[in-house]
């Protein structure tokens, strides 16, 4: 379970924002829809523990992840949220296969070469195993973000914008990718976006405009 | 996966970069390991070389040039002493043992000296196969020698006058080889050494052939029953222990009448039967030698025999001790500067370290703040960029300390100045590991700024600016 409670966070003196309450049950699928510049951002750094909030309470499976050590915050993050960026931001000095071996690496957990493989071929890139970023194909390098997002079987899975730059049959793909996966590793699935096309694959919405506040 | 090979994988992308940086950083590390091998192997080589001789006597001049010419072989004798002098100092009761030397011949190089059994005794010396000089003309080449020249016992070399090869050759004289010497690794395995008055009998012929002069004032009897006598071509015709007629006889007949046509003699192998005091023949009195190396008898001698020497003589006295140290303090103003060029060049790599990443610190900034959403902590991205630096200054360390005994050992057998000193490649000293720990150090240094900028690395707002 994902509680955000009473979450606020501020920039400067005179930018702050101001986060809904969250409750989401494990497994669930939640699209937060927001313009650009409208906070999801901050929201979905909050919620991938990667920016510790001004003020408010946020829990993810009864662990506060912002009262943690940071190191510790760290490892927590590697082993339990899986994050897609809107760019893949892959590790352009490594394949595909040592990318998806340093992120078992980074959070300290076994290297499973029989899982990675496993989720290659799931994924639909084995032939791609040992390309380096810059040789794969737009829509394979989501692929292999996704991959990435999933390869540590996290509970939590975040996706930011991740449809943004595709076409409408792309788009579509993408979405099922990260509901299928997230099924598969049981995670609660969050997609962020402003792209209105993906409303109609989520049931749960969570619209996020005006969450910002000018404090002056 | 671990931080090693992401660290390499980083490398390897700004290849030429790293590259660049490990031959500037290996290229001042074999500076340094260069000097060290040079000034160790030198100093060693000067001392061993030195050891069991107190005070060089020779004719005034340098001191340094003295004791080079004497010791080690090496520059050109300062002049040459009177051996009636010089027996006068032998005599001392502050001398206990006196070595003559009779340098100004070689062969291909190689120099010849003139002297008694107790120079090979000074250095362990013994011979390999054969027997030392028994006779006049007879010679023994050191190790060394023999090997690089492919001497054999029976072999006849002719000397040639001076130093270097291109000397006038005395072609009259055949120098026959009565024995091998083992090797020592001293100064005495470069060297073919005979007796002094081979030495004499060489020049001998020699001013005979430039000047045709037949005034002979040296006296070359000295207890066989054949008189020197003087014939009408200026060849001195030695005739020895009514030998049976040796094989070589007419060989040399036929060269030496090709070879100039005015003489006619005959050479024999053999000459003057030789022994360790036979030089000291009252006849020779007037015959002169290069210098003389002096054990003394007591440790007092060291204040009063040079002394004594330089200021009532027309000799000089050196004392190798005190001319190597003089010697490596010279030398040690050349070493300080090469010192301070390595120095240069190591802080050059630092700073050319530090700049390459620090400019990847910039390429890198997604990848490291990545890194930290996968798991990765502060430290692990601190350590990731000192890994890097070491990964280049290791390989720049390694590369130097092979580089650098590379290259000594190619200067050692390259160049005939490097190989009087033995110096090799292939001898490893302890400070090395000092300099491995150094190159380390000189990696961390360059990249402890840019793995602190990774350390510091703002996740969420490198990530907002993507």
């Amino acid at each position: 379970m994902l509680s955000l409670k009473n979450v606020q966070h501020y920039y400067n003196s005179a930018t702050a924002v101001d986060l809904p309450d969250l409750i989401l049950n494990s497994g669930s699928e939640t699209l937060i829809l927001g313009m650009s510049g409208s906070g999801k951002s901050t929201l979905m750094h909050i919620l991938a523990g990667l920016l510790k909030p001004s003020e408010g309470l946020y829990t993810l499976n009864g662990t506060e992840l912002y009262s943690m050590k940071e190191s510790d915050r760290d490892q927590y993050r590697g082993r339990n949220i899986g994050i897609i960026f809107q760019q893949m931001h892959l590790i352009s000095t490594l394949n595909v296969f040592d990318n998806l071996k340093l992120t078992q690496y980074m959070a300290g957990l076994k290297q499973d070469i029989g899982w990675i493989e496993q989720l290659c071929e799931d994924l639909d890139f084995t032939e791609k195993m040992k390309s380096y970023p810059d040789e794969l194909s737009q829509g394979q390098k989501q692929r292999v973000s996704i991959a990435r997002a999933v390869v540590n079987k996290p509970k939590l899975l975040l996706a930011d914008e991740p449809t943004s730059s595709l076409d409408d049959l792309r788009s579509n793909d993408v979405i099922a990718l990260l509901k299928d996966q997230a099924q598969k590793s049981s995670a609660t699935l969050i997609v962020s976006t402003h792209d209105q096309r993906v409303k109609s694959h989520f049931s749960s919405v969570v619209n996020i405009d005006n969450i910002q506040i000018e404090l002056v | 996966m671990n931080l090693m090979k992401l660290s390499f994988s980083y490398l390897r992308r700004r290849l030429l970069n790293t590259l660049l940086n490990v031959l500037l950083l290996s290229i001042g590390i074999a500076t340094v390991v260069l000097l060290l091998l040079f000034t160790y192997q030198l100093e060693d080589n000067l001392y061993k070389n030195a050891e069991g001789i107190d005070v060089v006597v020779g004719a005034k001049g340098s001191p340094i040039q003295l004791i080079l010419s004497s010791i080690y072989h090496v520059d050109s004798p300062t002049g040459n002493i009177n051996l009636g002098e010089a027996k006068e100092l032998m005599g001392s009761t502050m001398v206990a043992e006196s070595v003559p030397l009779s340098l100004g011949d070689n062969f291909r190089g190689h120099r010849i000296v003139g002297t008694t059994t107790q120079y090979l005794e000074k250095y362990g010396a013994v011979v390999a196969e054969g027997v030392l000089w028994a006779y006049e003309f007879e010679v023994v080449p050191g190790a060394e020698v023999a090997a690089n020249e492919d001497l054999k016992i029976g072999d006849t070399i002719f000397s040639s006058h001076g130093f270097s090869e291109s000397g006038h050759t005395h072609d009259d004289h055949a120098l026959t080889i009565s024995g091998i010497l083992q090797p020592t690794g001293t100064v005495i395995d470069r060297l073919i050494l005979t007796s002094v008055e081979t030495m004499w009998g060489i020049h001998e012929h020699h001013e005979h052939d430039d000047d045709h002069d037949h005034d002979h004032h040296h006296n070359h009897d000295h207890g066989d029953d054949h008189h020197h006598h003087d014939n009408d071509h200026g060849d001195v015709h030695l005739h020895q222990h009514d030998r049976d007629d040796h094989h070589h006889h007419n060989e040399h007949d036929a060269a030496a009448e090709n070879a100039s046509a005015g003489h006619h003699g005959h050479h024999h192998t053999h000459g003057r039967t030789i022994t360790d005091t036979s030089f000291l023949n009252a006849d020779y009195n007037e015959e002169q030698i290069t210098s003389m190396l002096i054990r003394y008898s007591n440790p007092l001698a060291a204040a009063q025999f040079p002394r004594f020497v330089n200021e009532n003589t027309s000799m000089q006295a050196a004392a190798p001790a005190f001319e190597i140290t003089r010697l490596l303090n010279l030398l040690g103003v050349g070493i300080d500067v090469i010192r301070l060029f390595a120095i240069v060049l190591i802080f050059a790599s630092v700073l050319g370290i530090f700049i390459a990443l620090l400019n990847s610190m910039k390429e890198r900034k997604y990848d490291l703040a990545i890194m930290r959403t996968l798991g990765g902590s502060r430290f692990t991205l601190f350590s990731l960029v000192i890994v890097e630096g070491i990964i280049i200054s290791l390989a720049g360390g390694v590369l130097g300390i092979i580089l650098g005994h590379t290259a000594i050992e190619a200067a050692g057998s390259l160049f005939s100045e490097a190989q009087q000193f033995e110096v090799t490649g292939f001898v490893f000293f302890v400070e090395e590991w000092a300099i491995l720990a150094m190159a380390l150090i000189v990696g961390v240094i360059a990249s402890i700024i840019p793995a602190y900028m990774a350390y510091k690395t703002d996740i969420a707002q490198t990530l907002a600016k993507a």
